[in-house]
C-alpha cells in the first residue's frame, strides 16, 4: 500500500480505549476498505426492489460500484457495474430495466443479467488475442457470493468466510422481528430512499446508532418542542399522531435511558433494546393486533409484538430499526465522509394505519428535513474534526467497561448507557483488521 | 390583470415576497402564519407525486408540526443551530393559474432560488412552488404550499432545517 499508518493496528484498540487514528488516518480507512468491507456481507437491497426480470439497482459494496440485478431465473445477482472490455461502468443510473440485455455505451457489449457476455460486435477483432469472445474474461465479474434472510440480499466481495446465516448470528432478529410483525410474514420495500451525507468516519455513525447516552442531549430541542405541542394539542382536546411521541421521547431524561439494555453478538452486531411504546390501545392497534392474531393465533401474536427492540446494528454497514421498519445503509465514501441511505418496509397484510405510523418517523426523523438527525450530523462533523487534532490521542470508552455480562459470544451491558456497543463493535474491528475473517 | 383597480398578480407576488423575507429573516411564527389554520406545507419526494398523504414526502407538515420546527429551531440547546447560517431566497416566474371567481381563491405557480451559507458551507436549492391560496378577510392565505426542488432526490450533504 505504501500508507504510513503511523502505528501498530494491534496496539490501536484497547479493550476500553481506542486510538484517534482508526477515524482519521486515510491509511487506515484503505486498510478497512480491503480487510473489512470487501470480505463482510454488505447489504445490498431488499428482493422487492427489482420485482421483474431485468430489474436492477446500482449500490456501492465497500466502495465498489455493483449492480442488484433480477436474473430470468428468478434469483437476484450481484455484478461489478463495470464492462469488462475497457473498464466504463455499466449503468450510471440509480436504477430501471435492463430490457433486452445489459448494453455498454462505450463500444456495445452485451451481457446476460448473470453477467455472462452474449454479445461483441465486431468479435473477430479479438480473435487470438488474450481477450478471445467466449472466454471467461469477457464477463462482467460477480460478487463471490450472494444470500437473502427473509428477502434481504446481502453480497461478498470475499469467496471465503461464513455464510449470511453464520454471520447475522442471533442479530438476524433485526430482519424476524420486522417480517413477523406482518400478518403476511414478509415485507415490501417503499421505493423512496433518501441519502444523506455525513461529515465523518463511518464508525461514528454506528456508534452513535446504539448510544443510549446521547439522545437527552443531542435531541433535548426536538424532543420538548414535540412534547410542547403534543400537549397543546391535547389540552384542546384532540390527540397528537403516534409519531410526536416518536419525537418527544428523545426529551426522556437521561437517567432513564439506563433501562433500555445492549447487547452484543460477535462480528461487532448488536442490539439496543428497549420499549418503543408500539402499542397503546387506540384503534388502530387493536385492529392490527386482531389481523395478527388471526394470521399467527393469540399466542405467537403476543410473542411476537412482544419483542422489544430499538435499534440492530449489523456491523460494519447497516443499522436498523426493525419496529418501525426503517433500515440505514452505511456506505462509507472516504475517511471523513460517509453516506447513509435510508430505506423503509411496508408490513404485508397490516392496516393502513400501522404503515402510516412507519411513514411518519421516516417523514420526520429519516427524511432530509428531519429535526432529529440535524443534531446527530452536526456532532458526527465536530466529533470528526475533534478526533483529527491533537488535543488528546485516545478516544473513552470506559463508561462501565470491566462491568459487561459475557456469556460465550454474547455480552450484555449493565445499564442502557454503557459504552459496551462501541467497545463490542471494536473488538470486531480488531478482528477483521488483524486478519480474522 | 387589473379589476376595479385592483392587481391581484400584484397582491399575490409580494405575498411570495413576503414569505420569502419571512424565511431569509428567521420570522418564523409569521411564515406559519402565512397558512390557514388547516394549511400544509408540502415538499414531494418525487415529483410524480399527487399527494403527500400516505406516501413519502420531504416535508409534509400542518401547522402544528411547523409549530413543532419553529420550537425546536429557536431552543437554545439546538445544537446545530450554533453556527451561523442565512439563505436568500429569489422568487420569480409568478403566473396565477387558476382563479375561482366566486371564492377569490387562487392557485399560484413560481419559481425559487435559494441560496444557503451555512458552517462555511455554499448549498443551493432551486425548484418551483405552487401555491393553493385561500381568500380571506386578511387577504389571501397558504392552503397548500408545494415545494418541487429539481435537487430533491439527490443526495443531501447535510439536512434541512427549515422551510426552503
Amino acid at each position: 500500500m505504501g500508507v504510513d499508518i503511523g502505528l501498530d493496528l494491534h496496539k490501536a484498540v484497547e479493550p476500553d480505549r481506542v486510538h484517534r487514528s482508526v477515524y482519521s488516518d486515510p491509511g487506515i480507512f484503505e486498510l478497512e476498505m480491503e480487510r473489512i468491507f470487501n470480505k463482510v456481507w454488505t447489504y445490498v437491497g431488499h428482493e422487492s426492489q427489482v420485482k421483474k426480470v431485468g430489474d436492477y439497482w446500482t449500490v456501492q459494496i465497500g466502495r465498489q460500484p455493483m449492480i442488484m440485478v433480477r436474473h430470468s431465473d428468478r434469483s437476484v445477482r450481484v455484478l461489478y457495474n463495470r464492462c469488462p472490455h475497457r473498464g466504463a461502468m455499466l449503468y450510471g443510473d440509480r436504477c430501471g430495466n435492463v430490457g433486452k440485455g445489459i448494453i455498454c455505451s462505450y463500444h456495445s457489449w452485451q451481457f446476460d443479467t448473470d453477467g455472462s457476455c452474449k454479445a461483441i460486435p465486431l468479435d473477430k477483432g479479438y480473435q487470438g488475442t488474450r481477450l478471445t469472445p467466449g472466454d471467461g474474461d469477457c464477463n462482467i465479474k460477480t460478487a463471490a457470493r450472494v444470500e437473502s434472510y427473509r428477502g434481504f440480499v446481502f453480497a461478498s466481495l470475499a469467496a471465503d468466510g461464513p455464510s449470511l446465516s453464520e454471520w447475522l448470528g442471533p442479530a438476524k432478529i433485526a430482519f424476524d422481528d420486522m417480517c413477523d410483525r406482518a400478518p403476511e410474514g414478509e415485507v415490501e420495500v417503499v421505493p423512496t430512499c433518501f441519502r444523506v451525507i455525513q461529515q465523518s468516519n463511518w464508525k461514528i455513525f454506528l456508534e452513535n446508532q446504539l448510544d443510549a447516552l446521547h439522545p437527552a442531549v443531542t435531541h433535548e430541542s426536538t424532543g420538548r418542542a414535540a412534547g410542547e405541542v403534543e400537549e397543546a394539542i391535547q389540552k384542546k382536546g384532540g390527540s397528537a399522531p403516534l409519531s410526536y411521541h416518536f419525537l418527544s421521547a428523545f426529551a426522556t431524561p437521561i437517567s432513564k435511558w439506563d433501562a433500555f439494555q445492549t447487547i452484543g453478538y460477535r462480528h461487532g452486531h448488536c442490539i439496543l433494546a428497549g420499549y418503543m411504546g408500539l402499542r397503546p390501545r387506540d384503534p388502530d392497534t387493536l385492529a392490527y393486533e386482531k389481523v395478527m392474531a388471526k394470521a399467527y393465533g393469540k399466542k405467537r401474536m403476543e410473542e411476537i409484538l412482544g419483542v422489544n427492540i430499538h435499534h440492530v446494528l449489523l456491523y460494519p454497514g447497516l443499522s436498523v430499526q426493525s419496529p418501525l421498519q426503517q433500515l440505514r445503509a452505511v456506505r462509507p465514501l472516504g475517511v471523513d465522509k460517509t453516506l447513509t441511505e435510508i430505506w423503509h418496509f411496508r408490513l404485508k397484510g397490516a392496516p393502513e394505519a400501522i404503515y402510516r405510523r412507519a411513514l411518519g418517523y421516516y417523514n420526520l426523523v429519516n427524511s432530509p428535513s428531519t429535526m432529529v438527525n440535524a443534531d446527530d450530523l452536526w456532532n458526527f462533523w465536530k466529533i470528526h474534526k475533534g478526533l483529527e487534532s491533537q488535543g488528546g490521542d485516545w478516544v473513552s470508552f470506559h463508561r462501565n467497561a470491566g462491568q459487561d455480562l459475557e456469556d460465550d459470544d454474547v455480552t450484555t451491558s449493565v445499564i442502557g448507557t454503557s459504552e459496551q456497543p462501541m467497545r463490542n463493535q471494536f473488538k470486531a474491528w480488531a478482528q477483521y483488521m488483524n486478519g480474522a475473517s | 390583470m387589473a379589476k376595479n383597480g385592483h392587481d391581484i398578480l400584484r397582491e399575490v407576488e409580494q405575498l411570495l415576497y413576503c414569505q420569502a423575507e419571512c424565511l431569509d429573516g428567521k420570522r418564523w411564527q409569521e411564515f406559519i402564519e402565512l397558512f390557514t389554520e388547516d394549511g400544509t406545507y408540502w415538499m414531494p419526494a418525487a415529483p410524480e407525486q399527487t399527494t403527500g398523504d400516505g406516501v413519502p414526502s420531504i416535508f409534509w407538515e400542518d401547522r402544528n408540526l411547523m409549530t413543532v420546527r419553529l420550537k425546536r429551531l429557536t431552543h437554545p440547546r439546538a445544537w446545530s443551530q450554533k453556527t451561523a447560517w442565512g439563505t436568500n431566497h429569489v422568487i420569480g416566474n409568478v403566473t396565477i393559474e387558476k382563479e375561482d371567481a366566486s371564492s377569490g381563491d387562487l392557485v399560484v405557480r413560481s419559481r425559487f432560488h435559494m441560496m444557503e451559507f451555512r458552517n462555511d458551507t455554499t448549498r443551493h436549492f432551486a425548484g418551483s412552488y405552487i401555491h393553493h391560496l385561500k381568500k380571506t378577510k386578511a387577504g389571501h392565505r397558504i392552503k397548500l404550499q408545494r415545494v418541487d426542488m429539481v435537487n430533491a432526490e439527490g443526495p443531501y450533504e447535510y439536512v434541512l432545517q427549515a422551510w426552503v
